[in-house]
């Protein structure tokens, strides 16, 4: 099986789906020629033409406002927003078109489009190239919304992403891209092409929407984490010894709950980890429904661990991403409970 | 230099008014209206830069004597001219009945299109089967000359058990994909660039198809406008894009969104867009501009930005009330005069219609709508009789129903 980078399994996501459907069609700021910022779309454009891959003005708004139109036409758009940072001047476009299409017109209009956006911080990005917006979205009806943490994943999630026939919001956690990661900021990184998590089959496959994955089998405390956080979860537990059981949730909405309700009742503690701030965010939606489902199997609070609620700073950056010590302060914590 | 902190030195910021508010008299000295006839009609592949005036003058066939003059005049058959006062009657009788309905509780709200029915229905029939709009709510006229059934249309504006959306959108949101009518929105401006993009698909295909969108004058301060023009001009989609400015944005007169631009069509400029202003309450002249700018986009020479200069008579909805911010007079005083007695005026001074003929067609219509009215109501209205099941509330989220939908909809007992 190919070795490759996050980055070469998205656009390889791209490229088996471009060849197998003419109306898949690539567009977003710097995508076409350059082959984007992070060089997600190199040679699609002078694979497939560029009327099939393309550059695009940069306005988010008109980004995902064309690609629903397009949709509606019967094409398959699969949208580059640079940073997911930037998604916010489509965000209406997004939550009261896209997602509600199928819904206001009884199905006579669809929208089958992917918008593919970088996400988190790790690369000094500070509070305008760091963000983590997935509550934002998985708050709205009619979207779905994925974080692949992978190589593997990624390519299977992004071509199901462009298969679906619903609107994806596909955020890709950009310290993942060039390789992987152990969860500690301050230490050298190898590549993925040495890692396990690093490969992903040639040509066609799918990784399912809507299902999570155990990372890491234990029997003291479930973790759920998405994206960067896995790895930041399994440096804590292996840093505490605790016997933690990691769940990458991988799809935010829908949401895989009977692996978490399983994983839960089985272990009688969770904690719940992101990199967005706290107040309101994912995590808080975790934390109910595991809540609602495994009340009489708890024997300790749900514990989050999150941003914390300020902007992404830049020099400070890595006293605001939740590491492997904060992580393994709240198993500690929750274990003691 | 005047010393600092002196009067003269300070800024002021300039709030644009209109000309009078309730209890003056209505003014329309500063329109200029030029003869019908008087504005040339250039070739459909000429160079934008060269009508550059056509965006600021307005582009008439019918002259106050009813005749149909100048080069934009002849785009119609006698038949075709008949139908088209055939279509903005029904429209006008439509209103009349469903604006009751909603006094009479039978429905939440109503938009009607009083005034403006010369627009749509006229642009329609310059479409071809297959073409898409994009429009906003007082283009039903769309609807009503692309024959789309007027009980579903009641259907969708009682929200009963037949209606096409399943109850899902307030009234007058209709959506028919087939007779090529976009579902629409309540956040304005949205569906602008959308039919940019829809058009974009259909050049992508190589298909022969074209896309029209459609923005009222307060909603073109959206960025959705700006940015449907930018992808518009880079791309050279085939699009018409329609700018309806009947004079008010609910209570906002027309000139907060254009500030100090000479035209709302002249917006189009900037972007290299042949641009044209036309006579919104004169149908031969809407439907011989949208013929002109259909054409170019089909022969691929790109999009045109059509600005139709019009007025809304009526309210803006039925939870309006226009008396408290323009005269009540105002409608009456509006220089270009009402679309359904222009175009009857024309047809009576060629001999094919009468007054006679103009009342007995009226009664018919009124007959034709309250028939409508009867078959549609057996389906319920949206406080009495059928309505859609509350399970269907939970269908259509998703093609597919996701378990959290599925937990939701057994918790609800459907």
């Amino acid at each position: 099986m190919p070795r490759m980078t996050m980055i070469e399994a998205i656009r390889s996501a791209m490229d088996v789906t471009m060849g197998r459907d003419d109306n898949v069609v690539v567009f977003g700021e710097d995508v076409g020629y350059f082959g984007g910022v992070f060089r997600c779309t190199a040679g699609l454009q002078q694979k497939y033409g560029k009327t099939r891959c393309f550059d695009a003005p940069i306005s988010e708004l008109g980004i995902v406002g064309a690609a629903i139109g397009m949709a509606a036409y019967g094409l398959k758009p699969c949208v580059e927003i640079q940073f997911a940072d930037y998604v916010y001047p489509a965000y209406d476009q997004i939550v009261s078109e896209a997602a509600r299409l199928r819904y206001r017109s009884n199905g006579q209009f669809t929208c089958p489009i992917v918008i593919r956006m970088p996400t988190g911080g790790g690369i000094f990005g500070g509070q305008t190239h760091s963000q983590s917006p997935e509550a934002l979205f998985t708050h709205v009806s009619g979207l779905k919304v994925v974080v692949p943490s992978n190589p593997h994943d990624a390519k299977g999630l992004l071509i199901a992403a462009i298969e679906d026939p619903d609107p994806v919001i596909f955020l890709e956690p950009k310290r993942l891209y060039n390789g992987p990661f152990d969860g500690h900021h301050d230490r050298p990184v190898t590549a993925w092409s040495k890692h396990p998590l690093g490969e992903a089959p040639d040509g066609h496959y799918t990784v399912p929407l809507g299902k999570a994955e155990v990372r890491r089998a234990g029997s003291a405390v479930t973790v759920l984490a998405y994206g960067t956080m896995v790895y930041v979860a399994q440096a804590a537990a292996e840093e505490t010894g605790i016997d933690a059981e990691i769940i990458d949730l991988r799809t935010l909405l829908p949401l895989d709950l009977e692996t978490i309700v399983t994983s839960v009742k089985k272990t009688g503690r969770c904690v719940v980890v992101h990199e967005a701030t706290l107040t309101s965010g994912f995590g808080a939606e975790l934390a109910a429904l595991v809540q609602e489902h495994c009340f009489f199997h708890l024997e300790a609070p749900v514990a989050r661990v999150t941003g914390w609620d300020t902007p992404y700073p830049h020099a400070q950056e890595w006293d605001y991403f939740p590491g492997p010590k904060r992580v393994g302060e709240a198993l500690v914590e929750t274990m003691g409970a | 230099m005047p010393e600092y902190g002196a009067e003269t030195a300070r800024l002021s910021l300039h709030v644009p008014e209109p000309e009078v508010r309730p209890g003056d008299t209505p003014d329309f000295s500063k329109v200029v209206i030029p003869k019908a006839g008087s504005v040339d009609r250039p070739p459909v592949d000429v160079d934008p830069r060269e009508i550059r005036d056509h965006a600021y003058s307005i582009i008439r066939v019918l002259n106050r004597d009813g005749d149909a003059v100048g080069p934009w005049a002849g785009t119609l058959t006698d038949d075709e001219v008949m139908e088209g006062l055939r279509h903005m009657m029904t429209l006008r009788t439509f209103d009349a009945r469903m604006l009751m309905a909603q006094r009479q509780g039978k429905t939440s709200f109503y938009m009607q299109h009083m005034g403006e029915e010369a627009v749509a229905c006229a642009f329609r029939k310059a479409l071809e089967p297959g073409d898409m709009n994009f429009p906003t709510y007082r283009q039903a006229g769309l609807l009503i000359a692309g024959d789309y059934p007027m009980v579903d249309m009641m259907n969708q504006i009682y929200s009963n058990e037949a209606d096409p959306l399943k109850g899902r959108q307030l009234p007058i949101m209709y959506s028919s994909k087939d007779h090529g009518f976009f579902s629409i929105s309540g956040n304005l401006g949205t569906q602008f660039i959308q039919a940019v993009g829809w058009a974009m698909a259909s050049a992508i295909k190589r298909d022969t198809r074209i896309a029209a969108g459609w923005i009222g004058d307060g909603s073109t301060a959206e960025s959705d406008f700006h940015a449907a023009l930018v992808f518009a001009s880079t791309y050279r989609a085939p699009v018409v894009l329609n700018i309806v400015n009947n004079q008010w944005a609910i209570s906002t007169y027309q000139g907060i969104a254009r500030g100090g631009s000479g035209t709302f069509a002249a917006r189009g400029h900037g972007f290299g867009l042949p641009s044209l202003r036309v006579d919104g309450n004169d149908y031969l002249a809407v439907h011989a501009v949208a013929k002109w700018a259909v054409e170019r986009a089909r022969r691929n020479l790109g999009p045109t930005l059509i600005e139709y200069v019009t007025y809304r008579v009526g309210a803006h909805s039925t939870s309006d009330d226009p008396s408290a911010y323009r005269p009540k007079t105002e409608s009456d005083a509006w220089p270009l005069g009402d679309p359904v007695i222009r175009l009857k005026n024309h047809l009576i001074k060629r001999g094919l219609w009468s007054d006679e003929r103009h009342k007995q067609t009226e009664a018919e219509f009124l007959d034709t709508v309250i028939a409508a009215q009867k078959e549609a109501e057996k389906h319920g209205t949206l406080h009495a009789g059928g309505k859609p099941s509350t399970r269907d509330m939970f269908e259509g989220v998703y093609e597919t129903m996701p378990p959290h939908l599925r937990r939701q909809r057994q918790k609800a007992g459907v």
